[in-house]
């Protein structure tokens, strides 16, 4: 059922190495998305951004010269872009807001702004309890998710890497991609990749670029006399678990059991019903800890599931289909990427890599060390 | 491990902190429920209670879940070490080293024991051991 809610514009902005500054790169996002649904900055009444500085949403009102009437910069991580879909949409119902610019950039890449280690506040329990022992941060957290995923399920390496391997061959798909033009992967030059936090090797990890995007939405009945074809905004659900890497008894099991569940009955779909998803891929445990939680398959069955081809082009399960934070860009918070990814597939946009007659997307962002999850569930009409 | 540098403690984690200096692991346990939780809260996560206090653990756990870690997040860490998740038998899980055994030689589920890496200013840090290890 649809919220009455659409999204009617989605641009990337340049992605890669840019050399560019983060408001640059997203002037280029808002602005290209503007132009997809054929607005202008001044349609805008609505900005959700993080990212940009302590201000994210004030400082880019102030770089554009608007006075928004609705602001979010909730920090969540990369999930926080799933999140903003759900305030956005309410704000639009409410009538707070017309037309919302959700959007994110970075210049991590060019700027070497990335740091093993994450950022952890002093003030914070992390830094007395956790900090000191040195953890990569997020990466140590997903690693020793991925050691007792594989322990309690009796999976193997080469079976996880089949994550990457898919992420590979739609990159390939994909001009944009920061991997296109290069080859397919194998899962064992996955698993015999540098070792970065065992199990996890570089070629588990998420690509470190720069990039950004944005998306625009608007009323349902002001989108049908936009330019694009509308994607409705069908449902949504969120859960928020843990910062510290102890309180979750359970990695195994993560927040997006309840975000799926909730985004599922607000649309009134199940997980059989969906043509084409977009889950956060960090690292390769992430997906097959999602693909459980959302519902996709059972517990402790996802590498089982993906293992016959099903997430590459051509299967039955169309997953990740830019090529993911894996092989196609990642900015450090990849969620409004997976939105404008579900977007041009639903409009048919997607080139070499559409996958025919997807009508029902799915976009899960997820943030911090497993520590928010954010569903979200668009359709088109047929 | 070489002792690296902790922030100072605050009001809620300076009885955990003072402790650490007789190589004593407190666990806040809740007046209220019994609910143990770590690291130490204002509030007991279980019942919401503010009547927290603490107990000593008995120091034996097991490994959850570890991982050994291969590029450093800082340049004074050398490389490999054993980052890990131990479930104390008081119930709560402390993020922490395991030491005393070859990397490739770790499994999960390994019962192990409570040691200490004594810190510059008097404050120590709990890792752990094989269980056998004396």
């Amino acid at each position: 059922m649809s919220t009455g809610v659409a999204i009617v514009g989605a641009a990337e902005s340049d992605l890669g190495v840019t050399n560019r500054s983060i408001l640059g790169l997203q002037a280029q996002a808002i602005g290209r998305s503007l132009a997809d649904a054929g607005l202008t900055l001044r349609d805008v009444d609505g900005l959700a951004t993080t990212g940009v500085s302590r201000f994210s949403a004030t400082q880019l009102a102030d770089h554009f010269g608007l006075q928004p009437r609705w602001t979010d910069s909730t920090y969540a991580g990369g999930s926080a872009f799933e999140m903003f879909v759900a305030r956005a949409t309410q704000a639009i119902q409410a009538g707070q807001a017309e037309t919302v610019v959700i959007s994110f950039a970075s210049n991590q890449r060019s700027a070497r702004s990335r740091s093993l280690g994450g950022v952890v506040e002093d003030h914070t329990p992390e830094a007395q309890f956790e900090t000191p022992y040195g953890p990569l941060f997020p990466l140590s957290y997903y690693a020793m998710a991925a050691q007792r995923y594989l322990h309690t399920y009796g999976g193997t390496r080469e079976a996880l890497a089949e994550v990457a391997v898919a992420a590979r061959e739609w990159a390939l798909l994909n001009p944009a991609a920061f991997r296109h033009g290069t080859r397919s992967l194998t899962a064992e030059e996955v698993v015999g990749s540098t070792m970065i936090s065992s199990p996890l090797t570089a070629l588990d990890c998420c690509l470190v670029t720069d990039g950004g995007g944005a998306i625009v939405l608007t009323s349902s009945e002001r989108a049908r006399d936009l330019r694009k074809k509308p994607v409705e905004v069908l449902g949504y659900g969120e859960r928020t678990t843990n910062t510290s890497m102890t309180a979750v008894p359970d990695l195994t099991v993560t927040g997006a059991v309840g975000s799926g569940a909730d985004a599922f009955a607000r649309a009134g779909v199940t997980p059989a019903d969906i043509d084409v998803a977009q889950v956060y891929d960090s690292f390769t445990i992430t997906v097959a800890l999602t693909l459980e939680a959302l519902g996709f398959c059972g517990r402790g069955e996802a590498l089982d599931w993906i293992a016959d081809g099903r997430i590459r082009p051509g299967g039955d399960f169309p997953l990740n289909t830019s090529g993911g934070g894996l092989s196609y860009c990642h900015p450090g918070q990849f969620g409004v990427m997976l939105l404008i990814e579900a977007v041009a597939q639903l409009r048919g946009e997607a080139g070499d890599r559409q996958v025919p007659g997807a009508r029902l997307a799915l976009a899960h962002g997820t943030g911090g060390i497993l520590s928010t999850h954010a569903t979200v569930v668009l359709g088109v009409e047929s | 491990m070489i002792a690296p540098e902790v922030p100072p403690p605050d009001e809620i984690t300076l009885p955990w902190w003072e402790a650490t200096r007789e190589h004593r692991l407190l666990v806040q346990t809740c007046a209220g429920c019994s609910g143990t939780q770590h690291p130490p809260r204002a509030l007991c996560v279980h019942c919401g209670s503010d009547h927290l206090d603490w107990s000593t653990s008995a120091g034996a756990g097991v490994v959850d879940s570890f991982t050994v870690v291969h590029r450093a997040p800082r340049p004074e860490l050398d490389v490999p070490y054993v980052i890990a998740r131990v479930r104390l038998a008081e119930g709560v899980i402390l993020l922490t080293r395991l030491e005393g055994q070859p990397q490739e030689e770790w499994s999960i589920d390994d019962p192990v024991r409570l040691t200490w890496v004594d810190l510059d200013d008097g404050r120590a840090l709990p890792v752990f051991v094989p269980a056998d290890v004396s």
